[in-house]
């Protein structure tokens, strides 16, 4: 176990392959780790949370539910908003997969201000500030949100944290997403299946009550969220599709309905769910096969599909890394000798 | 040059005293040196030109209008200046999507024009939005009193296509979220010219709010104003815009544009609330309750649309009433966190004491981005000394008190020598060996943001700059 950070520096230059983990709650995105890698952990607890200045800082191994248990005392959130809160900060930073309410908050990237990662040298390195607005600097917290452990082993990191909205509210309407959503000042998210549309609405319960009636949203099904009312069932959306194999779909914002409706029409037994404005479709399924044929929908959109669980022997990406010179010499910048989760961005066995 | 000229033509590349003295420094302190010019007028010819460089070994620097204050678009070493204003079309508006493709050379505020009869507008909004292209905004990161509730220009930026020092041209970053692979368009969002040149850009728009209250409240002692921009930001109300003034300046612009701000007032805030009116109205009282909490002498909310513009004009004004007061002017840019606002301040006008020097600040209160501006006559013998140590002071101070030395305007040559005081020579390492991945001869840009050995560019002292100045 490690304690500290020292310790992630001498694992850092006494290894020749590591794999820096969280919780392993999101282990399997991307491609696997080549094997013998070595497993590296980061230390947790919450090092500074000055609530009137709306920022924590928190060891990478702090688990998202222990943040939230300190924001919530005061009233606050971060909506890293993984999609399972025994994950850890630094690992849901390093997989960079943000949460559902994107479409309100913006992507997981926005929320980090600074980061302190130990690199393939084996030296910490700062990037960021701790400050809510900077450009201090080249900015190395959104280049090592989503670089999947292989530029750094992310130690620490400072987040911007938000008032915890007094009123949250999911809204489930038959009715499609763009006729809700064009009704709608500012939803947190807007995610829709075949069937249903389901919005997200927090804030000012004046806000909130606008909202619903400038979309006609009154009469639907409602389910009320209990101010800073920490347990977990009042903080997930709609359930997320569940299956052992799982993707996350991006294409064009534009494109969204039009993949989203091959996917609902694709049958064998994917389930699915989109973000409206966003351009992400979670999609799961019992088989690989399924999943392989979501790809394909995806790229005919001009997307893809990550690969989230399961799809064992499957390409994480499925298409090459765009930019891959300059790709890798940004690896090379940080891990010159390939230490750190090798393989993450290599090219699987089946596309 | 000879080459240049035959690869985009003679009247696109150019050598003239004249102008290489015009394009030699930017709206900031340095003065460089410019050995040729070139405006080309599409991306095709962006690559021409770097390429070419890159065939010579010459440095080269994009600008885009100049109004950049750190230095960024000054060149060093007879680089050659590539000046994108000419790129200036807007591609195309998904008003769907809330997305639109734009060129590098398109002007922050005409681009917010061309999508108002969609019912959105561009959120980043730098006090020089009207003169300022969308290409140096994501060059430098910029800011703006409105970044407060929806971030900086790299929130806003969906995907860049630029030309990397090698003259190929990539897409970083796409029209579909989270492209595979490291955020290299996060990377280069910032990057000051020194990982390429933009060449296209997909930005975010957002959707206009249906209302909006602006409030004026004035404090007799400007502790009492920061106490309130803490209060308001404890309370869990996040305007759209917190803008503080102090009493000088607050004089100056009064004097200048009569927007109808107290003379007599020690700090004025300007707060903007939006979203549908039943919150903003709820939102607006408690930001006035808050104020007379804190000793506010009025809270006064603008009645109509032409109050709330005479008091944001105000407000952007103010480099332009600075004009009459003394011949010149040292802005500086530093972010504390808003805890500090009331310590750092204090700090701030005792070390302007100090050095007995005129100093007034109008900043972002909301994000604890304090630009103290130093007045002074570069004509008094040792004056310019005093304002540059009481700079570095300023900075020291902010750094001392948990900040950072700039919120939006970039380090460029102006503080890149200062940047071993924030950043660990680790830090620096890191960052110097991602700029090289990026530009492996180190010919674009050149010698900005992190310190070097040697020191070109000498700082001078700035002539007055025009209205509209990017704060």
């Amino acid at each position: 176990m490690t304690r500290t950070v020292d310790d992630v520096i001498e694992a850092v230059r006494g290894a020749a392959s590591l794999e820096p983990v969280g919780a392993r709650t999101h282990a399997e995105v991307a491609n696997p780790v080549r094997s013998g890698a070595v497993e590296i952990r980061a230390p947790a607890g919450i090092v500074a949370h000055d609530p009137a200045d709306l920022t924590v800082t928190a060891l990478a191994g702090t688990t998202f539910d222990a943040l939230d248990a300190q924001l919530a005392a005061h009233g606050q959130f971060v909506p890293l908003d993984p999609r399972d809160r025994a994950a850890t900060i630094g690992g849901t930073l390093a997989t960079g997969l943000s949460g559902v309410r994107r479409l309100g908050y913006g992507p997981l990237r926005d929320t980090v201000l600074e980061v302190r990662f130990v690199s393939g040298y084996g030296e910490v390195v700062k990037g960021g500030g701790p400050t809510v607005k900077n450009v201090t600097g080249y900015d190395l917290p959104r280049l090592l949100v989503g670089s999947l452990g292989s530029l750094g082993v992310i130690v620490q990191a400072t987040l911007r944290c938000r008032p915890r909205p007094v009123v949250s509210t999911w809204i489930t309407t038959p009715r499609r997403p763009t006729d809700v959503a064009e009704r709608l000042l500012r939803p947190k998210a807007v995610l829709f299946d075949t069937r249903s549309t389901f919005v997200l609405l927090e804030g000012d319960a004046a806000d909130v009550a606008a909202e619903r009636a400038n979309a006609g949203l009154d009469d639907v099904e409602a389910r009320q969220v209990e101010p800073n009312d920490v347990e977990p069932r009042d903080v997930e959306p709609p359930s997320l599709p569940k299956g052992p194999h799982r993707g996350r779909v991006s294409v064009p914002i534009a494109r969204l309905e039009a993949c989203a409706a091959e996917l609902g029409a694709l049958g064998r037994g994917l389930t699915w769910l989109a973000e409206w404005g966003v351009g992400t479709v979670h999609v799961a399924a019992d088989d690989v096969a399924a999943v392989l044929a979501a790809r394909r929908i995806a790229e005919t959109h001009g997307g893809w599909l990550l690969r989230e669980a399961g799809l064992a022997g499957v390409d994480g990406f499925g298409v090459s890394i765009p930019n891959a010179r300059l790709h890798g010499r940004v690896k090379d910048a940080l891990d010159p000798l390939g230490k750190l989760a090798p393989g993450r961005f290599e090219m699987g066995a089946v596309a | 040059m000879a080459d240049l000229q035959a690869a985009i033509g003679a009247d696109r590349a150019r050598a003239v005293p004249l102008e290489l003295a015009l394009y030699s420094r930017d709206a900031g302190l340095a003065e460089g040196s410019a050995g040729a010019i070139c405006f080309p007028h599409d991306a095709a010819q962006v690559a021409t030109a770097v390429g070419c460089a890159q065939r010579l070994g010459v440095p080269f620097v994009a600008r885009g209008s100049g109004t950049g204050l750190a230095g960024g678009a000054t060149p060093l070493d007879d680089a050659l200046v590539i000046v994108m204003t000419q790129l200036d079309q807007i591609v195309a508006i998904d008003a769907r999507s809330r997305t639109a493709w734009v060129e590098p050379g398109v002007l922050n505020l005409d681009l917010t024009r061309a999508v108002t009869p969609f019912g959105l507008h561009y959120a980043p909004d730098p006090s020089s939005q009207q003169a300022c292209t969308i290409g140096g905004n994501v060059g430098t990161n910029a800011g703006g009193p409105h970044c407060l509730a929806t971030g900086s220009t790299t929130a806003h930026v969906l995907a860049v296509e630029c030309v990397l020092p090698d003259g190929s041209t990539v897409m970083l970053g796409g029209e579909a979220p989270d492209a595979p692979g490291f955020d290299l368009r996060g990377t280069f969002v910032g990057s000051e010219g020194t990982m390429g040149i933009t060449t296209r850009v997909l930005v975010r728009l957002m959707p206009n709010p249906p209302a909006v209250r602006t409030l004026l409240l004035d404090f007799s002692a400007i502790d009492d104003a920061a106490a309130t921009v803490s209060g308001i930001i404890a309370a869990g109300v996040l305007p759209a815009a917190l803008e503080m003034m102090d009493a000088q300046i607050t004089r100056a612009v009064e004097d200048f544009v009569g927007a109808g701000y107290p003379r007599d007032a020690d700090a004025v805030l300007l707060v903007e609330v939006d979203g549908l009116p039943e919150g903003v109205t709820q939102q607006a009282g408690i930001v006035a309750s808050i104020g007379r909490e804190h000793g506010a002498r009025s809270a006064r909310i603008a009645r109509d649309e032409a109050e709330r513009a005479l008091l944001w004009k105000g407000r952007k004004s103010a480099f332009g009433a600075i004009a009459r007061i003394a011949p010149d002017y040292y802005l500086h840019d530093a972010v504390v966190p808003r805890t500090k606002l009331v310590e750092v301040l204090r700090r701030v006008y005792a070390i302007a004491d100090e050095q007995r020097l005129t100093m007034m600040n109008v900043f972002h209160a909301g994000d604890g981005n304090l630009h103290p501006l130093i007045v002074f006559d570069r004509r008094e013998a040792g004056t310019w000394e005093r304002v540059y140590d009481a700079g570095t002071q300023i900075l020291e101070a902010c750094l001392a008190a948990g900040g950072v030395l700039s919120g939006e305007h970039g380090i460029g040559i102006e503080k890149r020598d200062l940047m071993g005081r924030f950043f660990s020579p680790a830090d620096l390492d890191a960052q110097a060996r991602l700029v090289e991945a990026f530009d492996p001869r180190g010919l674009a840009n050149p010698r900005k943001v992190l310190p070097a050995g040697s020191r070109c560019g000498e700082l001078g002292v700035n002539r007055p700059v025009p209205d509209g100045t990017w704060v």
